[in-house]
């Protein structure tokens, strides 16, 4: 079952198309990753997506119903959460506040989004940093707590921008496990943008490559690994070889 | 300790009116008091949801306005601009709200400096309902005594501080602030920003309404150059919260405090007394270079100099 559907989205900032054209659909329960080169559209998407832009042309689904205008909070009460490129918790408050505040869409009192905030700091394994100040957090914290935040709103589905950049390869295995266990223990549908080639093959079900705004190829990792064009436009000599 | 420091405050300001002080003292703390509220009021606005006015005056003079006209069309008394003020308030926070909430940052301070100068003109103007420059005055005071003005405005103040305390502590209170820290992420998060902010412009501008109505009681006399300047009001509710400290429970009054002692202090000094607006701009920008928290926010600042001197060893 379709849980989004991108149908022929076009976004134009003036003369330059960001996005043109793509369609694909993210399935209940998959993990789909969403690579390219930079600026092939992959965060304009999300964007789209999220109801931060509204499309030139074309539309979003969510379960069937057309999302296209809708703003981000209405969005994310529908079920979609996401996480940012560029870190952006709430600086001056604690880990727990921040998981506090985006807990309270659903939660009914301060209790309960203790609760819930409590528990997702756990899945995410910063129980220890829950008064820290966030600004001091180093990146890999950071950006678990990112996903910290989005699970707290209790979505069905989760957009992840790059939750993988400036980590370091144990942060990257640690990361790597929460994002399967998203799934795995919380029924979450995943899509995700990222730059690692290692972190999207492991985790994704299926890929969508854009290219220029465009989408170039869809399908399984090891179809994707193979695919000529993609070889070309994104993954380079270094694979061929 | 702590936790019963705003009671022992409060407590101590009760008994205040029985130490048979000069009017002239009664009038400074009824002052400070009247500040405190119309600093915690904007903090909620700009301390914490991060929205800076430049505009307060248009809530604090719509507040006196509101007050002073129900007397002088209605001929009742000009207390009742108080609960008035909680209806016309809202209303005009609303109307502000629809206008200027779409603005972020800097255009937002802007168009709300626009806001209270246009409130001013248009109140100069409309002679035959506001009397213009003329002013409006209540013939017959409610009472010759500070004492009563005192407790009303400290009862004010006491709820503004409970409010504000109860808010920040709910939903509410979390959604502001994760707005002022970051706009678009509290979108995406599930927060509709645009209500969020009307919500907290509306308490904002009541409140420091509120403070109008009572002003204009106190006073008896109001034109618009009296409540609804930009730098008499505007700014200097900015300087007080800055000075005592943006989005702290205690900034607003501990800057409420400092700002009118000063502001007596300064005008009746020789030469420099009529620049005291200089001298405000100056402490502003000393305040925002070496205290951006406020003496609140920053104490721990301010009390470091005085720490290593005295233990060189720790």
């Amino acid at each position: 079952m379709s849980l989004i559907e991108v149908k022929d989205v076009t976004m134009r900032f003036g003369g330059l198309a960001a996005v043109a054209d793509v369609s694909f659909v993210l399935n209940k329960g998959e993990i789909l990753g969403l690579i390219g080169p930079n600026g092939a559209g992959k965060t304009t998407l999300f964007n789209v997506i999220n109801g931060f832009y509204h499309p030139t042309k074309g539309d979003v689904y969510l379960k069937g119903k057309r999302v296209t205008n809708l703003r981000p909070h209405v969005l994310c009460k529908l079920g979609v959460a996401r996480t940012f490129q560029v870190v952006r918790p709430l600086q001056r408050m604690s880990t727990l506040d921040n998981v506090i505040a985006s807990a309270f869409i659903r939660a009914k009192s301060k209790a309960e989004a203790q609760e819930v905030s409590l528990e997702v700091l756990k899945f995410t394994s910063l129980y220890d940093d829950i008064n820290v100040l966030s600004k001091s957090l180093p990146l890999g914290k950071r950006k678990r707590l990112e996903i910290a935040r989005a699970l707290a709103t209790q979505p069905e589905i989760i957009l992840l921008d790059e939750a993988f950049a400036g980590l370091n390869p144990t942060e990257i295995n640690e990361q790597i496990d929460i994002v399967k266990r998203i799934r795995t223990e919380r029924g979450i549908t995943i899509l995700i943008i990222e730059h690692h080639m290692r972190v999207i093959m492991d985790v994704s079900d299926r890929i969508v490559v854009l290219n220029y705004g465009q989408k170039i190829a869809e399908g399984t990792p090891s179809e994707i690994g193979h695919n000529p064009v993609v070889i070309e436009a994104y993954l380079g000599e270094e694979h061929n070889a | 300790m702590k936790k019963h420091l705003p009671l022992i405050i409060f407590a101590g300001l009760c008994v205040v009116p029985f130490m048979d002080l000069s009017s002239y003292v009664m009038h400074i703390l009824i002052l400070v008091l009247m500040w405190s509220v119309i600093g915690m009021a904007w903090n909620i606005l700009g301390g914490y949801t991060g929205q800076v006015s430049f505009g307060h005056a248009a809530f604090f003079g719509f507040g006196a306005y509101t007050a002073g006209l129900l007397y002088y069309h209605l001929e009742i008394s000009a207390w009742w601009g108080i609960p008035a003020c909680v209806v016309i308030l809202t209303a005009l926070s609303l109307v502000v709200g629809y206008i200027c909430l779409r603005l972020r940052g800097a255009y937002f301070a802007l168009a709300t400096l626009a806001l209270g100068e246009i409130c001013r003109v248009t109140a100069e103007n409309l002679v035959d309902f506001t009397q213009g420059n003329m002013g409006i005055m209540i013939r017959e005071r409610t009472w010759v005594e500070k004492t009563w003005f005192f407790y009303i405005i400290l009862f004010i103040a006491a709820g503004t501080f409970i409010l504000i305390k109860t808010v920040m502590e709910s939903k509410l209170g979390y959604y502001f602030v994760a707005i002022r820290e970051d706009q678009d992420a509290a979108e995406s998060l599930g927060i509709d920003t645009t209500f969020y902010k009307t919500i907290s412009l509306c308490l904002s501008g009541v409140l420091t309404g509120i403070a109008g109505a009572f002003f204009m009681n106190y006073m008896g006399y109001i034109d618009p150059g009296v409540v609804f300047p930009l730098y008499d009001i505007s700014i200097t509710t900015v300087m007080v919260v800055m000075v005592g400290g943006a989005a702290t429970y205690w900034g607003p009054i501990v800057g409420a405090v400092i700002m009118v002692f000063l502001a007596e202090e300064i005008r009746s000094l020789p030469y420099i007394g009529a620049a005291h607006m200089t001298v405000f701009g100056v402490i502003l920008i000393l305040i925002i270079l070496f205290l951006p928290n406020g003496i609140v926010g920053d104490f721990r600042k301010l009390l470091k100099p005085f720490k290593s001197k005295k233990g060189a060893s720790s």
